[in-house]
């Protein structure tokens, strides 16, 4: 089975995007895939955007960084140009909703896309800081390869010391998670046994 | 009482830079010198938080010069010592490892490739072969080995201290940014649990008994007087060098019986070599693909059947022409074309390689 | 009866080697002297690793019955580093001059005396580039000639001579013991030589004695000339003495503040 997901994500340095990438891809290594993550950065470690490759398939993954993403996430105004070189026809474009007059201006009408309000969700319904975590539950929910299980084990794993000192915040990110989930998997036509 | 860091196999997932200091620890060594650099400095952030638990020592020097010099005395003193360092800190490690390699003392260093030259970019690169397997004012009597995963950068960093200590040359596991910084699945493993026996270690100074009395003092050095001195001395470890490269050298290949084109590769990049042969295969196209494991040494022959046997030769790198000049040189007499993907500081990609192979009509 | 006129030798000097390599008139033989009764008196022969350094130093690679490495100019200092925090048992003295010490081993001198690395170095300093012919030296004296100030040293273009021992001096944390001494009082060179090896058996802290030395071969001076450029000439610019002894009180930006939570 050909299974084979690459995924790009951008955002500004401190909207969590690293996080999300690294979640991604160790519930998708604990669930069984081969799964490759690397961070993107410059000689200024700090400023500039974070960009992110995850990779998933069934076989070694060939290349660290790939040419065209299958998903590409753009989180912030600079982000939408930093990833046009990741977007192909093919590719789906999530943004957070407030982008899309920048997406537009960068990809036009026709580039199959997912719109996010997870800024607004984030603030109105939760909390500004599980902003990302939405995010992770969209891409859950669009490629539809993981187990919620999975996902959970690795945010334990991730966050686990935080929500030790505050259980609480277990129940928000879950939320997240599944708000996120919900809008994702509304969208699923990437995932199993592509 | 230190226990040992790793029991039997372990599966893990981590960058590659943790893995290194994994194995390190998993193959003895005693101490690490090191200075920051991007892109290994993780490698002594681990390794500096796991080392006092199982008592094994660190110095962070003032710069990579004193960090190779340090290196070399920590050797000397009979220790498995190691170093790791990129970029304009590999040029300045060179100084040191030509002592090394002159006073043939097992030197292990980890080089995470990044691009060049000088400070250039902290992200990837295969532009430091030519630095790490012929840097010194010398010969390049060195072993370097390419690893292309996280599996073979923890097999690699405890053989390197092997292969170190039993042939005494300077070795050197030539990694890179992206290696470094990626997270893969990896098992990571106690030597013994795979049958691998560390090499034993012997002081080069500080020996046992009273020196000119009980025994020969050690008096150690580089320099010479005449030039016949010198030959003597180079010839003899010349002579030796070759005679181990059968042992030592390793390569890998696949599908070359009937390849018409043979797609050449080292490090990560061998990878998307290998799955362009697949892609390749798939559709008809008879691709093969060779990798040198052993960069130094590097034997011409092993390559040079399979490189007569096909119509083309392509060589894949992420420098302009540094391993291209070896397979070439190598390769000298042989009629086949040989051409090159040349992308200095670029990640590669297999899908790229195919369309250059197309485009080129290789094959 | 014949009363052969034979040398005092001291044990740790390895007989076969001798008469050393060094030019007539050199000050190195002296140091060395000073050295190997040093190692006598404190009886560390056994244990004590020598490093040289390139120029007239190497020369010592097979001077004494110890385990040597002659090492790379200016590198010595990390080479012994390296042996003594793998092997803290071993006791190690790293021997250069004025180039490899205050010029291309100047970062490394800067460190190890911050770090106060338990190193006893021993800087000779005889004012020139001597191996390679005569160049000026750090610590060429301002108006002095040599291959590459033929018109004398300008002191407004290539600055004043480095005071090696008042620099480490000024660094160095408590219980480093810093020393300079001179060809022309060899007893008391050889005392700062073994208060050195000393401050390195217990494991107070650096140890550095640079020693006043001569070089007649590239002075172009006659012998008198020769002790008195050592005596009067460079005394003027380099004061002999100890600097830094372990037993001073801490005063001044030298006091230690002990960080919270330290038991003294």
């Amino acid at each position: 089975m050909d299974f084979n997901l690459k995924i790009a994500l951008a955002g500004e340095g401190g909207q969590g995007v690293q996080s999300v990438a690294e979640i991604i891809t160790e519930a998708a290594y604990q669930a069984g895939f081969q799964a490759l993550y690397i961070p993107n950065f410059g000689v200024e470690q700090r400023g500039g955007v974070s960009v992110a490759f995850v990779q998933v398939s069934r076989e070694p993954v060939s290349a660290p960084k790939f040419t065209t993403g299958d998903i590409v996430v753009a989180l912030s105004h600079r982000a939408v140009e930093r990833v046009r070189q990741y977007v192909g026809e093919k590719t789906l474009l999530v943004y957070e909703a407030g982008l899309e007059d920048d997406v537009r201006q960068v990809y036009g009408e026709r580039q199959r896309r997912l719109a996010v309000p997870a800024l607004a969700i984030a603030q109105e319904e939760m909390h500004p800081r599980v902003f990302n975590v939405i995010i992770l539950g969209v891409l859950v929910g669009v490629t539809g390869f993981l187990e919620r299980r999975d996902v959970e084990q690795a945010l334990e794993r991730q966050f686990g010391h935080k929500f030790a000192q505050d259980p609480d915040l277990r129940e928000l990110n879950y939320r997240a998670l599944d708000r996120g989930y919900e809008i994702g998997s509304g969208k699923r036509e990437v995932g199993n046994g592509r | 009482m230190a226990t040992r860091p790793v029991t039997g196999e372990q599966r893990a997932f981590m960058t590659g830079n943790e893995v290194v200091a994994w194995a390190a620890l998993a193959a003895g060594a005693d101490i690490m010198y090191g200075y920051p650099i991007t892109p290994q400095n993780e490698i002594m952030h681990y390794w500096t938080r796991m080392a006092p638990k199982y008592e094994r020592g660190f110095l962070q020097t003032e710069d990579e010069i004193s960090a190779g010099f340090a290196t070399v005395g920590g050797v000397l003193a009979g220790k498995r010592a190691f170093t790791a360092t990129a970029g304009p800190g590999n040029v300045l490690m060179q100084e040191a490892m030509a002592m090394a390699e002159m006073m043939r003392l097992p030197t292990v260093v980890v080089v995470t490739q990044r691009g060049g030259p000088s400070t250039a970019t902290v992200i990837y690169s295969q532009q430091e072969l030519n630095l790490t397997c012929f840097g010194g004012n010398g010969e390049g009597l060195r072993i370097v080995y390419s690893p292309s995963s996280h599996d073979e950068l923890f097999l690699y960093t405890i053989k390197a201290f092997n292969s170190a200590w039993k042939y005494r040359f300077p070795t050197f596991v030539l990694g890179d940014g992206y290696q470094s910084k990626m997270r893969e699945p990896v098992t990571i493993f106690d030597p013994e649990a795979r049958g691998i026996t560390m090499e034993p270690c012997h002081p080069m100074v500080g020996l046992p008994g009273l020196p000119g009395e009980e025994r020969d003092p050690a008096h150690l050095r580089n320099t010479y007087n005449l030039e016949d001195e010198l030959y003597e001395v180079l010839m003899t470890a010349i002579k030796e060098y070759e005679a181990i490269a059968p042992q030592v050298v390793e390569w890998d290949t696949y599908a070359v019986d009937d390849a018409e084109l043979l797609i050449i590769a080292h490090g990560v990049v061998s990878r998307a070599a290998r799955a362009a042969v697949v892609s390749l295969r798939e559709r008809g196209f008879k691709a093969g693909y060779f990798r040198p494991v052993t960069l130094k040494p590097f034997l011409a022959e092993t390559l040079r059947p399979l490189a007569a046997r096909a119509r083309n030769l392509l060589v894949v790198e992420s420098a302009y022409g540094q391993l291209k000049r070896q397979v070439q040189a190598g390769l000298y007499g042989l009629e086949t074309p040989v051409t090159g993907y040349l992308r200095p500081g670029m990640g590669i990609t297999p899908e790229e390689i195919v369309e250059f192979v197309h485009a080129k009509e290789l094959i | 009866m014949a009363i052969a006129a034979q040398p005092q030798m001291p044990r740790v000097w390895r007989a076969e080697t001798k008469p050393h390599k060094f030019c007539p008139g050199c000050g190195h033989g002296i140091v060395l002297k000073a050295l190997g009764e040093a190692i006598d008196a404190l009886d560390i022969q056994e244990r004590t690793i020598f490093g040289c350094d390139i120029g007239c130093s190497l020369l010592s690679w097979d001077f004494f019955n110890l385990d040597t490495v002659q090492t790379h100019h200016g590198r010595t200092t990390p080479v012994l580093v390296g042996i003594k925090r793998a092997r803290p048992e071993l006791v190690v003295v790293s021997y250069m001059g004025d180039g490899g010490a205050y010029a291309i081993g100047a970062q490394h001198l800067v460190s190890s005396a911050s770090r106060n690395d338990l190193v006893t170095i021993i800087v000779v300093n005889n004012t020139v580039y001597a191996m390679t012919g005569g160049q000026m030296a750090p610590t060429t004296l301002p108006g002095q000639k040599t291959e590459t100030t033929p018109y004398g040293r300008d002191a407004s273009l290539t600055g004043r001579p480095i005071l090696g021992p008042e620099l480490v001096a000024a660094i160095a944390p408590p219980g480093a013991y810093v020393a300079r001494g001179s060809i022309a009082n060899i007893v008391q060179l050889k005392n700062f030589i073994q208060k050195g090896l000393q401050n390195q058996l217990e494991g107070r802290g650096i140890a550095f004695i640079e020693a006043l030395s001569s070089c007649p071969t590239n002075w172009h001076t006659n012998a008198a000339a020769t002790w008195r450029f050592v005596e009067k000439e460079m005394t003027a610019y380099f004061p002999v003495g100890e600097l830094r002894t372990p037993e001073e009180k801490a005063a001044g930006r030298l006091q230690e503040v002990p960080p919270r939570g330290f038991q003294s």
